[in-house]
């Protein structure tokens, strides 16, 4: 018989107590609206995209506009670059400070959301002169203004001050709890910041080393395929970088919203340690790319189908979650509790639906995964309809759902127009219902991603029209949705009525919480997940590059765009 | 672990594993294949990469080639923004094999609605096998982003 221990059943250090500093709540406040900015932004550039699938090329008429590519490229930066990186920055550092018990640096906040400010306008500038419609992947020989790939670089060393902010109050806190568990909640955030430091290198690496010294003429040419493989080791992963900061919310926060509890502690951090571990699939992105091996193709095939395996166990512990709460709340039968859970807080709305839209995301993407499939659909259509479902819905509607308590919280006024608030996510939802079924539906015939298709010299395919169309008008309905969004926080920032007190974050229990002894404690032991996390990088990407290495930079520069 | 957890563990396990070995059965029996690594090219000190893709064979020249009975070897070149030859001509039936590379920069070779689907990079050799067995016109897509004019490159194959 196991002998019953004591187990911590907390997330955070102090459930008790708790001050955030004015100086962390300012910056912090600062990252959550400057990110939503950015993404109003993109947005509009999304709804202009959707427009030119349905064959209307709304982007010829904008005004200093030159091409369709500029504004995607701007769509996708703005969105999957800077929107990311700031609402990640300013939610997992408060995460992180509220579960240890300790304000993070302010001064590192600061340093960190300058230079993301300052990485945005770098990248901005050239983007909306047109000199970097290179889009969000950049991809040499195609040459972009130094300036935006300074930008981008700004950008992702302001996500590494945050990881140092987290790592040093993890420190600090470690001298003064000897032998005590991490706190879950600090636990998986500080994780996933570990898991980007990981995985930011390749894209960095390559913008730092290869591409902005290119830019400046200080290098002969470029080499496009270790480019691609550079970007990709990354460009992968940061869709868990994008993911994750949705995971804290639906494992930490949004079990206590809707009255339940988090199942189990182990197994949230063993899904965060299998996020640390398993970082090389980018090959995947790359199966139908010349001058790369099959071995690398069918390594990542199935390090591609093992890091799907930590978001099964997400769904797990989540809909457990919403279970429990459903019936505390009187639900009945086998989907009765769903019904019952608080669908009139928009805080926990958005967040369901942007659970049921990752559940046909993450199918697609084991789609795209395999690689058979992947010749059917590599860059259609099919590939954005599948991303909008994860990245565009279960990421961006739960920032939406975090937002509408968050923003509350850092500012200590209410939440404005409820009612328009508790609408928004069910017509952000209806949009991209039909959004996707456009897209995927497009893509499985062949309709290509990227491309200004409204403007084409040629007869679209069968079944273009109807899935453009439909691409078109999901597209419209999100825009509105985002629109409404954005109204709510505009008139909390102004008119929302103020707070007698903001109270504490709404963390969950646990009902196996952390063991304080036993085969557990490895799972706190962050350096050797790490360790284990480069020797496989080395296995699948060290062949790699010790037989394409030194780079062949004999690519000219072009820039037709 | 309580059984509950232990349950769904091992089914989540079970499906992935089914997953890849249909994949596994895909590439080895129904003999599915993607571009791989067949070396690349060199271009001598002095050389532009456009030159010497230029002289390296196949590369010398584009076009349609027959091999053997019904077996042809088509060459493709992409540069910004068309495909060199712009339009190809087969018979019903045609077992070809595609070679492609750029000139330029990374350009993409599809052909919807089949598995027909490679990226063309600098320098790079992507190899393809299609049979073509219905008569028709195929579009081929330029499906990477390759500039102001991508949406305009394209062209055809004919079998009949
Ligand atoms: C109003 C909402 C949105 C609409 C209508 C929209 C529409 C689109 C469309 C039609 C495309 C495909 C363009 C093409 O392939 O030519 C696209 C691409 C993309 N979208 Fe969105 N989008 C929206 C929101 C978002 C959000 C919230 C994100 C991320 C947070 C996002 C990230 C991206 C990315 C990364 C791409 C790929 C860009 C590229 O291929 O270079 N979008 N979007
Ligand atoms: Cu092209």
């Amino acid at each position: 018989m196991s002998a019953i221990v004591q187990a911590q059943t907390e997330v955070v250090q102090d459930p008790k107590h708790f001050e955030l500093s004015p100086a962390n709540r300012r910056w912090i406040l600062w990252f959550i609206l400057f990110g939503f900015a950015a993404l109003a932004f993109g947005v509009f550039q999304g709804f202009v995209q959707g427009l030119n699938y349905a064959g209307i090329s709304l982007f010829s008429f904008l005004p200093g506009m030159k091409t369709y590519y500029e504004g995607l490229t701007a769509h996708g930066v703005l969105n999957a670059f800077i929107f990311t990186f700031a609402e990640a920055n300013g939610w997992l550092s408060l995460t992180t400070a509220r579960a240890l018990g300790r304000n993070l640096n302010s001064r590192l906040l600061a340093l960190s959301f300058v230079l993301l400010v300052l990485g945005t306008v770098f990248a901005g500038i050239p983007i909306f002169l047109g000199k970097a419609s290179v889009l969000y992947t950049f991809y040499p020989p195609l040459r972009a203004h130094w300036a935006f790939y300074f930008g981008i670089a700004l950008a992702v060393v302001s996500t590494w001050i945050i990881s140092a902010a987290q790592l040093w109050a993890l420190a600090e806190w470690r001298k003064e709890h000897k032998g005590e568990r991490i706190p879950l909640m600090a636990y998986v955030s500080i994780m996933t910041y570990i898991m980007w430091d990981i995985s930011s290198l390749g894209a960095a690496s390559e913008d730092l080393f290869l591409l902005l010294p290119w830019s400046l003429n200080l290098l002969p040419g470029s080499d496009p395929l270790l480019s691609r493989v550079l970007f990709w080791y990354t460009g992968h992963q940061i869709v868990y970088y994008w993911l994750l900061p949705a995971y804290v919310s639906w494992y930490i926060f949004i079990p206590r919203m809707v009255g339940g509890k988090l199942f189990s502690d182990s197994l949230a951090r063993i899904a965060f340690i299998m996020f640390v571990v398993l970082v090389p699939v980018g090959f995947h992105h790359q199966y139908t790319d010349p001058g790369i091996g099959n071995y690398f193709k069918i390594a990542v095939l199935i390090l591609t189908f093992g890091i799907a395996f930590p978001s099964l166990l997400t769904a797990f512990s989540i809909m457990y979650a919403l279970e429990i709460g459903g019936r505390a709340n009187g639900g009945k039968g086998i989907l009765g509790w769903f019904l019952k859970l608080p669908w009139s807080n928009p805080a926990v709305s958005a967040q369901v639906l942007a659970m049921i839209a990752f559940l046909p995301g993450g199918i697609t993407g084991i789609m795209n995964a395999s690689y058979n499939m992947n010749l059917l659909v590599h860059n259609t259509t099919f590939v954005p309809g599948h991303f909008h479902l994860t990245l565009g819905s279960a990421v961006t509607l739960s920032y939406f759902g975090i937002a509408y308590w968050l923003i509350p919280y850092l500012t200590g006024r209410k939440l404005a127009l409820e009612r328009v608030a508790k609408w928004q996510p069910w017509v952000y939802f209806l949009g991209i219902l039909i959004f996707a079924r456009g897209e995927i539906s497009g893509g499985i015939l062949g309709m290509p991603r990227r491309t200004a298709l409204a403007v084409i010299n040629y007869e679209p395919l069968p079944g273009w029209k109807l899935a453009g169309a439909l691409t078109g008008i999901g597209g419209t309905i999100m825009f509105i949705g985002c629109v409404l969004f954005f109204l709510v926080i505009f008139f909390t920032l102004i008119q929302g009525k103020k707070m007698e007190s903001t109270g504490d974050l709404p963390f969950t229990e646990t009902y196996l919480g952390a063991a304080p002894s036993g085969w557990q404690l490895i799972l706190d032991k962050l350096s050797y997940w790490v360790l284990l996390s480069f020797i496989l990088i080395a296995l699948v990407y060290g062949p790699f590059l010790l037989t394409h290495l030194p780079p062949k930079l004999n690519s000219p520069p072009f820039q037709g765009f | 672990m309580e059984k509950l957890e232990k349950i769904y563990v091992w089914l989540s396990v079970g499906i992935l594993l089914a997953f890849i070995l249909a994949l596994i059965y895909a590439s080895v029996i129904l003999a599915v294949r993607v571009p791989t690594d067949v070396g690349q090219i060199v271009p001598n000190p002095g050389e532009s990469l456009a030159s010497a893709t230029m002289r390296t064979p196949p590369f010398d020249q584009p076009g349609v080639q027959e091999m053997a009975p019904g077996k042809y070897k088509v060459v493709v070149l992409g540069q910004a923004w068309m495909f060199n030859p712009p339009s190809i001509e087969l018979p019903v039936g045609a077992d070809v094999t595609f070679y492609g590379t750029s000139l330029d920069i990374d350009h993409g070779f599809f052909i919807p609605n089949t598995d027909v689907n490679m990226m063309l990079l600098p320098g790079q050799v992507s190899i393809l096998r299609h049979r073509f067995d219905k008569a028709g016109v195929y579009r081929i897509i330029c499906h990477e982003y390759c500039g102001t004019l991508h949406h305009l490159m394209t062209g055809t194959i004919t079998v009949k």
